[in-house]
């Protein structure tokens, strides 16, 4: 019996692969719902035998290993008779899943597995027994060798952050993961857990054995609700298994896993504020010092990591730290789930080692725009990343030549724009973004986002009237110096990096 | 059982757990479209707050609305990677459509702005009651309101 594969994943459902996979069913083909392989812009994308649907009866056949599925792009209910009576001859058919171009060339670390079965079919552990049996200070050497930084945004060394809760004496313990994946042009947090949940599960767990952390929360975003669901799935079928609870997998060493809902608030993917509204309150975030590893939920040591930098954890302990080291440029160590993102042909996870440049990501792999228009900038690293120009994109992806650049790489979006984009509007949006998503707690971001987007506004409207602009651009720096220097958190302090990289690189929309 | 009853019981449930007032919150507001003052109230009350925490609580979050919710919720991605392929456009069309601005709502429907449903590859996005829309437009909603 043949089978076929319809992603349950969010890009796949909201274009529509239930209507699609129920399609299948009433044609008497078996259905796997998979997770998606990240080719956003195939989606649905289904996966079947070489052969077709036809081939099935054929008793005995050993299954297709996944790589050798025929892959079918954007397949709706109604291509579901043609797909097949025709298989491969179908003009959809973008051959075997291994020899697609998108994926054969990605070096995948994380989403290695997402796809290639039902989420809950996946192996459920990779190194999770050989961990139970090394001593922690093993485990964060491991860590620190591999030089894997956070994907959160910060790129802070991990393992300066797992040796500090490991050091830090207390009753208690926590890993908090940071799934509060609210930057436009991300979903990588999304597809992992929607996809492949035990790489994460995992992951949390080896890092609350190497810290000394019993308990785990991963906090997820309300706006994820499959994730959600799929995600409180895996942790009901690992508690069951005996990978999570008082005595896992035998050890009598115990982790337990817990997942937490927002309710709607940018901020809290700020640390902090993360904590805090895990703690059932207000999101306003916390001054640092104390750091969380010091200091963090409940004034207990706490780990806090992106769900992506926890998803790398077991490819580390199972390859070796040297092997992930050896991918990347320089300190900017490992593979990166980049998102394609936005005005984009073929948008979607590009998992690779840092070093690439954005033209292989927004030109190779993406293939232009959608609009088939010139692109004339990327916004990367989410609403607080900057705005580059087409002469920048072969700088080299790695937090160091971001940073030349005066901008990150924040969580891997690179949202792309065509020649129609406005940047006096986009700086206008991040202002009002700031403001709406704003915690209240220091001036500079509280009201520094308020008068930024009337003072845009002004901009605006003199420029519409052709008045000169230049005293509201000054207006317009002076307060991104004060929104970007006394912020508490990175909201206020972040908030100008779009805006002035929009100025210096696109001053002609700023004027009449 | 009241709408009250159910309130305290979901407050009840959710009161030896981490976070279990943002638990508690976001279940009655699952289960009865908004919290209202009186759940507010109740909530204080199992947790041992004042009334005024708890009212803090529900005004910071996005997602904790205060009044009843129309059957059907249209909730129109507006952040980057949408607007790079139209939202604000498609914002207006829906609007016109609808006869509702962001943020309004009548019996029938309720149209909110999203920022960001992780469909940025897809976009322009939306979420009609609780189920997400890729390159989205006016045809999607046809289904889900009734004319």
């Amino acid at each position: 019996m043949t089978t076929v594969y319809v992603p349950l994943d969010t890009s796949a459902v909201a274009a529509g692969a239930d209507a699609a996979a129920a399609a299948f069913e009433a044609a008497g083909v078996d259905v796997v719902r998979n997770g998606s392989r990240g080719m956003a812009w195939a989606e649905p994308l289904v996966e079947m035998a070489a052969g077709g649907a036809r081939s099935r009866g054929a008793r005995g056949e050993a299954p297709p290993t996944e790589g050798t599925r025929l892959a079918y792009r954007n397949i709706a209910a109604a291509d579901v008779p043609a797909l097949i009576a025709q298989g491969e001859e179908h003009p959809k058919c973008l051959g075997k899943v291994a020899e697609i171009d998108y994926l054969r060339d990605q070096t995948r670390a994380v989403f290695d597995r997402a796809g290639q079965d039902a989420p809950l079919a996946l192996a459920k552990t990779t190194v999770l027994h050989d961990c139970l049996g090394r001593d922690p200070q093993a485990l964060i050497a491991e860590i620190e060798i591999s030089g894997l930084r956070g994907r959160g945004g910060a790129g802070f060394p991990a393992h300066i952050k797992w040796r500090t809760v490991f050091d830090t004496p207390a009753e208690q313990k926590y890993v908090v993961c940071n799934a509060d994946e609210g930057d436009s042009g991300t979903f990588a947090d999304r597809l992992l857990m929607e996809g492949d949940p035990y790489r994460l599960i995992e992951g949390m767990t080896i890092a609350g054995l190497a810290t000394g952390a019993t308990k785990g929360y991963v906090y997820l975003r309300s706006e994820y609700p499959i994730a959600a669901g799929v995600f409180q799935a895996a942790l009901d079928h690992a508690y069951r298994e005996r990978l999570l609870g008082a005595d896992i997998l035998g050890s009598s060493r115990a982790f337990d896993l817990d997942l937490f809902i927002g309710a709607g608030a940018y901020i809290c993917g700020e640390e902090t504020s993360l904590l805090e509204s895990l703690e059932g309150k207000r999101g306003e975030i916390r001054a640092k010092p104390p750091v969380p590893a010091v200091s963090g939920l409940f004034g207990q040591p706490t780990l806090v990591h992106n769900a992506i930098s926890v998803a790398a954890v077991p490819a580390i302990m199972q390859r070796g730290g040297d092997w992930y080291a050896s991918l990347g440029l320089g300190r900017s160590t490992g593979t990166m789930a980049f998102q394609l993102a936005g005005n984009i042909q073929r948008g979607g996870l590009v998992e690779v080692p840092f070093g690439i440049t954005l033209d292989e990501l927004v030109h190779g792999y993406g293939g232009g725009t959608r609009s088939g228009r010139p692109v004339r900038t990327v916004q990367i690293g989410g609403p607080l990343g900057a705005y580059l120009k087409p002469a920048e994109f072969g700088t080299k992806l790695t937090y160091e030549d971001m940073a030349g650049l005066g901008a990150g790489i924040g969580h891997g979006g690179i949202v792309v724009f065509d020649d129609s984009v406005d940047l006096a509007r986009q700086a206008r949006y991040a202002f009002a973004f700031c403001e709406l998503e704003s915690c209240g707690k220091c001036t500079p971001c509280r009201l520094g986002a308020v008068r930024g987007k009337e003072t845009v506004d002004a901009l605006l409207r003199a420029r519409a009237e052709g008045r000169a602009t230049e005293q509201n651009l000054t207006i317009i720096e002076d307060l991104c110096e004060v929104m970007e220097t006394a912020s508490l958190c990175q909201m206020g302090g972040m908030t100008p990096i779009p805006v002035t990289s929009a100025m210096e690189r696109f001053p002609e929309d700023f004027q009449p | 059982m009241t709408e009250l009853d159910n309130a305290r019981e979901i407050a009840s449930r959710n009161r030896e757990r981490v976070g279990g007032v943002l638990r508690a919150l976001r279940e009655i507001v699952a289960a009865q479209g908004h919290v209202g003052r009186e759940q507010e109230h109740v909530v204080a009350d199992v947790f041992n707050l004042s009334r005024a925490e708890v009212r803090g609580i529900v005004s910071f979050y996005h997602d904790l609305k205060t009044t009843p919710r129309p059957p059907v919720e249209v909730r129109v991605c507006q952040a980057e990677a949408c607007q790079a392929v139209g939202s604000r456009e498609l914002t207006k069309r829906i609007e016109n459509h609808l006869g509702l601005r962001l943020g309004e709502a009548n019996d029938a429907v309720g149209l909110d702005a999203v920022y960001c449903l992780g469909l940025c590859a897809q976009g322009p996005s939306m979420m009609v009651n609780g189920r997400p829309v890729a390159r989205a437009d006016l045809p999607d909603l046809a289904e889900a309101i009734p004319r």
